[in-house]
């Protein structure tokens, strides 16, 4: 406790989480009064890039993270795409929404299963009902649903060797399709392999039919829903959210944003948009801006991707991450499952948002519910694969020119920006999901969506490792090795 | 199996794949194959309950000595920038650079397990212009030396154990914590890059599905065709030291069944080619690059009698995306 009544608390290595991260806490009477989100890793991708051809940046952005690798394999391939004017064959592009909704429907189920139920095990809850229970399904490394996940998680990105060549860091996905033209017999298995996985998440996670779930329409339904339902780990989430007060804590920004996901033939299956005062808008990247005020990186005016720079710079004055600080329109954004499901018009997880915003329930919630649709989705796209049709088209190199690539990682709106002279990139900026809900402030003094979030949490004097903060924090589900990069 | 194994793993600058892809092993899972072999996982970023203060009161108490480990596995590369300090990656809720703590640590472990190229030789986050000074634990590249020094030995006699490849194979990772904790792995074990040779003494063209085309020199002209990819499309499997194709990945994948070049990524300084990855660099149509141990003059003696020799099956399947000719079947032998 400083002399100012306040008492102030670092919070890392935060684990469970993709990466590095220390949260610094000021708290005052008991809650959080400000919070500072800091990235400790620079590795410097974007400076990698420039000098190299542009095609070459398939084999670098997916070494930029091991959990979201597809992600940034299929934003890159899109802005190649629209650098070179080039028109992914159909059935590329549902290959590519396969292998990437199979990668995002992993990251659903490890974030849950490893990442996030893991702190209802902690000693701060052991007089509640429900805390041998927790500590049975979900003891790190040994939990029942720990170690099930697990198995069916291996299992499903089986689908990886089949199309992907593996996982992570596949060469697979390419502007204009995949490099592997799967045959009748691929098609079945991978078929075979959404259906066993479909099944392994009606068993454990949903506790009953998965057709049912996704019928659910409000919070209403999900209570008659939820006294109906078999013993899965959903059902056991929403009993512990309701004691500890989940919907309560970590409330987020009321600017949400999309870019869209898995499009096929020009629709998404999950519509993109920016969702403001409760009006959809179409997502535009014109709107972004990247500040650096509060980053160890050398000082400019906010700017557009296309015309940034990543310099670091360990004497920054303001600086106390590695960071920056996207903002749309000058805003800063959440983004993630709760934003895709809600601007996508998800009747559920829409009427959570309605009822009481971004928040640690609503966040997983949202997941959950995303994750029940990539089940049915995996088997869909498998199905609709046409073996007898071509995988790939073709483009040539481009000289000189410019483009923005996006799609939706797990974590939410990821895009890439490059610029091409004579043949070599001359500038390649990415923003990731993280970048967007874990920035720190920038020249205005807006904290970023996180460090909003943790305002006004509740600590206990004697904690040390707050456990509302873990809860708060990883409900985002960050990937700080992106977020930097 | 009485005595159990403790392992620490922490994650430097990398990506976290190497630890994504660890938990994709099958049969058995991950979690049964460790516990099979009586390894216990002290701490690992991924997969530990420990956070914050807990895991900084663990990870302290072993480098102050008051807690043995058997087995530190370190994944991602040393990042020494800016001018030594390592500040380009602090341990978050720390003071120090994750390179003071790895120096640390690696004093007090029995095995130093670098998982990864990056953590073995560098790997991607010290390719060109390496901002932040980026290295192995004992390579910086080719070169021995890096974050621990070319003398550094663990507490049980050996040098860093180089578990290469980006990213490392799930079971190349748990075969080699599994010969550790077995006492199985000696340093004749270790290839010349250090790397264990139960996988690095294989060539990822052993195996490989397209090994006919590579026969008769029968090559893809583009992504998706189904022929040899060494001749135009930077496949350099005839040069990489793994197994990927006699071991498959997910189930029964590899690069080269995929559709895409092998770029050798269990070799230090695999990240810069000095050529795009997917183009074959060439003199007068030589592939600068030859398959490993074949002298030049028997390869293109080789190639052009082989082209000339390439039946019209593997001709016309080389250059398509599926199967356009499938094999005859000979005649009933009278």
């Amino acid at each position: 406790m400083s002399e100012d009544g306040k008492r102030r608390l670092i919070v890392g290595p935060f684990n469970r989480v993709e990466g590095d991260l220390e949260v610094r806490l000021t708290i005052a009477d008991g809650r959080v009064k400000r919070a500072e989100v800091v990235s400790t890793l620079f590795r410097g991708f974007e400076r990698m890039l420039v000098g190299r051809k542009p095609e070459d940046a398939l084999v670098f952005v997916p070494r930029i993270c091991g959990i979201c690798s597809v992600s940034q394999s299929v934003a890159a391939a899109r802005m190649l795409a629209a650098l070179g004017g080039i028109t992914p064959a159909p059935n590329g592009e549902r290959a590519i929404n396969l292998i990437h909704a199979a990668e995002n429907a992993a990251d659903h189920l490890t974030h849950f299963n490893l990442f996030f139920m893991a702190d209802f095990t902690r000693p701060a809850y052991e007089a509640r009902a429900w805390h041998g229970e927790a500590c049975r399904r979900f003891a790190a490394g040994g939990g029942t649903s720990v170690r099930r996940a697990i198995e069916a998680r291996a299992e499903l990105l089986n689908i990886m060797g089949l199309i992907a060549g593996h996982w992570p860091h596949t060469l697979a996905i390419q502007p204009g399709g995949v490099t592997k033209a799967p045959d009748g017999r691929d098609r079945v298995r991978l078929i075979a392999i959404a259906r066993a996985f479909r099944a392994y998440v009606e068993r454990a996670l949903i506790g009953g039919s998965l057709d049912e779930f996704l019928a659910l329409k409000d919070e209403a339904e999900l209570a008659d829903w939820r006294c109906a339902a078999g013993d899965g780990d959903l059902r056991f989430f929403l009993d512990i959210a309701d004691d500890v007060g989940l919907a309560g804590l970590g409330r987020g920004q009321d600017l949400l944003m999309s870019a869209g996901a898995y499009p096929q033939d020009g629709t998404p299956l999950f519509r993109g948009g920016v969702l403001w005062r409760g009006m959809v808008m179409d997502f535009d990247d014109s709107g972004i801006t990247e500040d650096v005020s509060h980053a160890y990186l050398t000082a400019a005016a906010p700017e557009h991707p296309f015309d940034g720079w990543t310099e670091p710079d360990m004497n920054s004055s303001a600086a106390y991450s590695f960071c920056k600080a996207p903002r749309l329109d000058g805003r800063p954004a959440e983004v993630g499952a709760l934003a895709r499901q809600v601007i996508g018009g998800q009747a559920l997880v829409r009427a959570a948002y309605n009822a009481e915003g971004a928040n640690v329930r609503s966040r997983v919630l949202a997941r959950l519910v995303e994750l029940a649709r990539l089940c049915v989705a995996l088997e869909q796209m498998a199905a609709a694969l046409d073996p007898a049709a071509a995988f790939i088209t073709h483009g040539a190199p481009v000289g000189t020119g410019r483009a923005f690539g996006a799609c939706e990682a797990a974590r939410g709106t990821l895009g890439h920006w490059i610029v091409v002279e004579k043949g070599v990139i001359r500038n390649y900026q990415l923003v990731a999901p993280t970048t967007w809900n874990f920035s720190p402030r920038d020249e205005t003094g807006q904290p970023g969506p996180l460090e909003r979030a943790l305002e006004g949490t509740p600590i206990a004097p004697d904690e040390a490792t707050p456990v509302a903060v873990q809860h708060i924090v990883r409900s985002y589900d960050p990937c700080m090795v992106c977020t930097v990069h | 199996m009485s005595r159990r194994t403790s392992l620490v793993w922490l994650q430097s600058g990398g990506c976290g794949g190497c630890s994504m892809s660890m938990l994709t092993a099958q049969a058995p899972d991950l979690i049964s194959m460790l516990d099979t072999f009586g390894i216990d996982i002290v701490w690992h970023p991924t997969i530990s309950l420990e956070t914050g203060a807990e895991a900084r009161a663990l990870l302290s108490e072993i480098r102050d000595g008051g807690r043995e480990i058997d087995i530190l596995c370190v994944e991602g590369s040393v990042i020494r920038g800016p001018n030594g300090t390592g500040g380009f990656h602090r341990l978050a809720g720390t003071d120090e650079s994750m390179f003071e703590w790895i120096l640390a640590l690696s004093a007090r472990a029995r095995h130093v397990i670098a998982v990864g190229t990056c953590a073995a030789f560098g790997g991607i986050t010290a390719a060109a212009p390496n901002l932040t000074d980026a290295c192995g634990l004992q390579y910086d590249g080719r070169l021995r030396g890096g974050a621990l020094g070319a003398d550094f030995r663990a507490g049980g006699g050996l040098p860093v154990i180089n578990v290469a490849g980006c990213p490392t194979h799930p079971n190349w990772v748990t075969e080699t914590l599994a010969l550790v904790a077995m006492g199985a792995l000696a340093a004749a074990d270790l290839d010349q890059f250090a790397r264990p040779r139960f996988y690095a003494d294989r060539l990822v063209h052993q195996g490989c599905s397209r090994n006919e085309f590579y026969e008769y020199k029968a090559s893809a002209g583009k992504l998706s065709d189904l022929g040899c990819l060494m001749e135009h499309l930077g496949c350099i499997g005839t040069q990489a030291h793994a197994d990927c194709n006699t071991r498959a990945w997910n189930g029964e994948g590899s690069c080269t069944r995929g559709g895409y070049a092998c770029i050798n990524c269990t070799a230090p300084e695999f990240e810069d080619p000095g050529h795009a990855f997917l183009e074959t660099p060439n003199i007068a149509g030589i592939p600068v690059g030859l398959p490993t141990d074949m002298p030049k003059a028997w390869f293109v003696a080789l190639a052009s009698l082989s082209k000339a020799a390439t039946p019209a099956r593997v001709r016309r399947n080389a250059t398509a995306d599926r199967l356009v000719a499938p094999p005859s079947v000979p005649p009933r032998r009278r």
